[in-house]
């Protein structure tokens, strides 16, 4: 299971949508090969009757009361938007 | 003439309440300090309030003041709601002394994966002040604030509290809101106190823990007791081998970590060896494996759109790509790419699936020791404060700095960094980890050990 191909790192960053250039490819290549030989050692343990946990808390079904409350205004909804056309926000064509 | 060096948290509030100090002077004693620890990223001037300053830390939203998690991503970004725990702090009179240094994303070890440049360490500002929390814990130690805010999701409090000599707490899973904190990894991210002394770290951790209904994972929490008591009489403490004997554990961390053992003997503690075989040898891959899964998902919002850094470009997934590769660093790369492999069709149930598992074998392993004891110890980082520069090109070997903290982590239990000592002149931190929701226990046992210990908080080139 150990390393990861310089195709699996471009498969990997475009799932990511994460563009990189040709040096952060080889970079991160060497560097992931390593992280991930290492953490694959999770894999050593026999873990056949052993039941996932996925949070630390026993907590289920916490809920909120459905009722309305104040919300923030369209302009403090906009206020960190790179680009804004009224109530949406701009982006370039798809 | 106020010592911001010296000067407890619990000693400004009484003073500023007894009108011998006005707030605003207060405030003004650490905000006139000039940070030549690069603490800070964005300080502020007075709000004004009933109450001492605090500082709190980039990954924490405050509305109206600048909070980029140590991102280029977020630059420029200016929150339009409090953070359950900046709102707590406010309601308070606590008056916000400014943003403090991270790592990006709250990712690392040192805050040199900080966008805007590494923070130093007060003891030896060529040495880094551990992280990603930092700033908060050389904003505390360096007087520039009496207390802070930080999170923690492999040992962010407490190690950078080790590094830089001072009392940091990571609250059991839960206990502290996590709504308006920018997320790293949900299933482990909690907020904290960063403090001189473990009374005004209860303090601090009593003004902002509690069920939050913006944050679905908080619950009722016990009532903080401030400690008082000075011995341990009956308090069982367990030494687990394997965090006390691991391999990169330097000689002079061990040193005075066993004194400090010996010390809790001597106040009447219980003390008795234990062991957590598996939690120590597979904790970190564990780790590396949950919370960069959690991270890609949580950094998927960043998508220049809504807010944040967007880069120019043709059409709007060149936009979305270029965007995301101009904003992150390399650190929130790595852990992106790793985190979407190990959840990527094909490896889910080898990886992340397997590394849930882990996590379970972590949780029992804990559960099983704390039926024979109150709480363990054991150094809180392998080694004392490293060069700024030395492990930055080695990614693997800056992620072995968790290798004590982490297993907790996984197991959502509380752990608390009191300092115990010095080795080559540079501070020592003892780690003490209880069941969930044991912070009281903490606190007594960190406090009377604190005052046995005596150790002076003020770095020597500073007195």
């Amino acid at each position: 299971m150990a390393g990861i191909s310089r195709d699996e790192v471009l498969h990997v960053a475009r799932l990511a949508r994460l563009e990189l250039t040709d040096e952060e490819v080889g970079r991160f290549q060497e560097q992931l090969s390593e992280i991930i030989e290492a953490i694959s050692k999770v894999s050593q343990l026999d873990l056949s009757d052993v039941p996932p946990t996925a949070h630390p808390l026993e907590i289920a079904n916490t809920w909120a009361e459905d009722e309305p409350r104040p919300s923030l205004t369209l302009d403090e909804v906009f206020a960190n938007a790179p680009d804004r056309d009224d109530g949406y926000f701009r982006v370039p064509p798809a | 003439m106020i010592d911001t060096l010296r000067l407890t948290a619990e000693e400004a509030w009484r003073l500023v309440d007894g009108r011998e100090i006005s707030g605003a002077e207060l405030f003004a004693a650490y905000a006139g300090r000039e940070d030549d620890l690069h603490a800070y990223l964005h300080r502020c001037d007075d709000p004004g309030g009933d109450g001492i300053p605090i500082a709190i830390k980039d990954v924490i939203g405050t509305k109206g003041v600048p909070t980029t998690a140590g991102s280029k991503i977020l630059e420029g970004y200016v929150p339009v709601f409090d953070s359950t725990v900046a709102s707590r702090c406010k309601q308070r009179g606590l008056r916000l002394l400014g943003k403090t240094n991270t790592d990006e994303f709250a990712m690392g070890s040192s805050t040199e994966n900080s966008a805007f440049g590494p923070s130093r360490n007060p003891w030896d500002p060529t040495r880094v002040p551990g992280g990603s929390g930092g700033g908060s814990a050389a904003a505390v130690t360096g007087g520039l604030a009496p207390w802070a805010l930080g999170s923690d999701t492999g040992g962010s409090i407490k190690q950078p509290s080790a590094l830089c000599g001072n009392v940091g707490l990571r609250p059991t899973y839960g206990t502290v809101s996590r709504y308006g904190v920018v997320a790293f990894a949900s299933s482990l991210d909690q907020v904290g106190p960063v403090a001189k002394t473990v009374r005004d770290c209860a303090f601090l951790y009593s003004i902002i823990a509690g069920r939050d209904e913006n944050d679905s994972t908080t619950v009722e929490v016990p009532t903080v007791e401030l400690p008082g008591a000075e011995d341990l009489t009956g308090v069982r403490i367990g030494v687990p081998k394997e965090m006390n004997e691991a391999e990169g554990i330097e000689p002079g961390v061990s040193a005075a970590v066993r004194r400090a053992i010996e010390l809790a003997e001597s106040l009447g503690a219980e003390v008795g060896e234990c062991s957590l075989p598996r939690s120590v040898e597979y904790g970190v891959a564990c780790y590396y494996l949950v919370a960069p899964a959690e991270a890609s998902s949580n950094l998927g919002r960043y998508d220049g759109v809504r807010y944040g850094l967007r880069s120019d470009a043709a059409d709007f997934r060149e936009m979305l790509m270029q965007t995301r590769h101009d904003g992150f660093g390399d650190e929130p790369k790595r852990r992106i790419m790793i985190g979407t492999y190990a959840l990527s069709s094909g490896y889910y149930d080898a990886y992340y699936g397997t590394a849930q598992k882990v996590r379970t074998v972590i949780r029992r392993e804990h559960a099983d020791v704390f039926e024979s004891f109150d709480l363990i110890v054991s150094p809180t980082s392998p080694t004392v404060a490293f060069k700024i520069g030395e492990k930055v090109d080695n990614p693997l070997a800056m992620y072995l700095n968790d290798l004590l903290t982490i297993p907790s982590c996984m197991a959502g239990l509380p752990g608390l960094n009191i300092p115990c000592g010095l080795s080559e002149g540079l501070p020592v931190g003892l780690q003490l980890i209880g069941p969930q929701f044991s912070e009281n226990t903490l606190f007594r046992a960190g406090h009377a050990l604190e005052r046995a210990l005596g150790f002076d908080s003020v770095p020597e080139r500073l007195r």
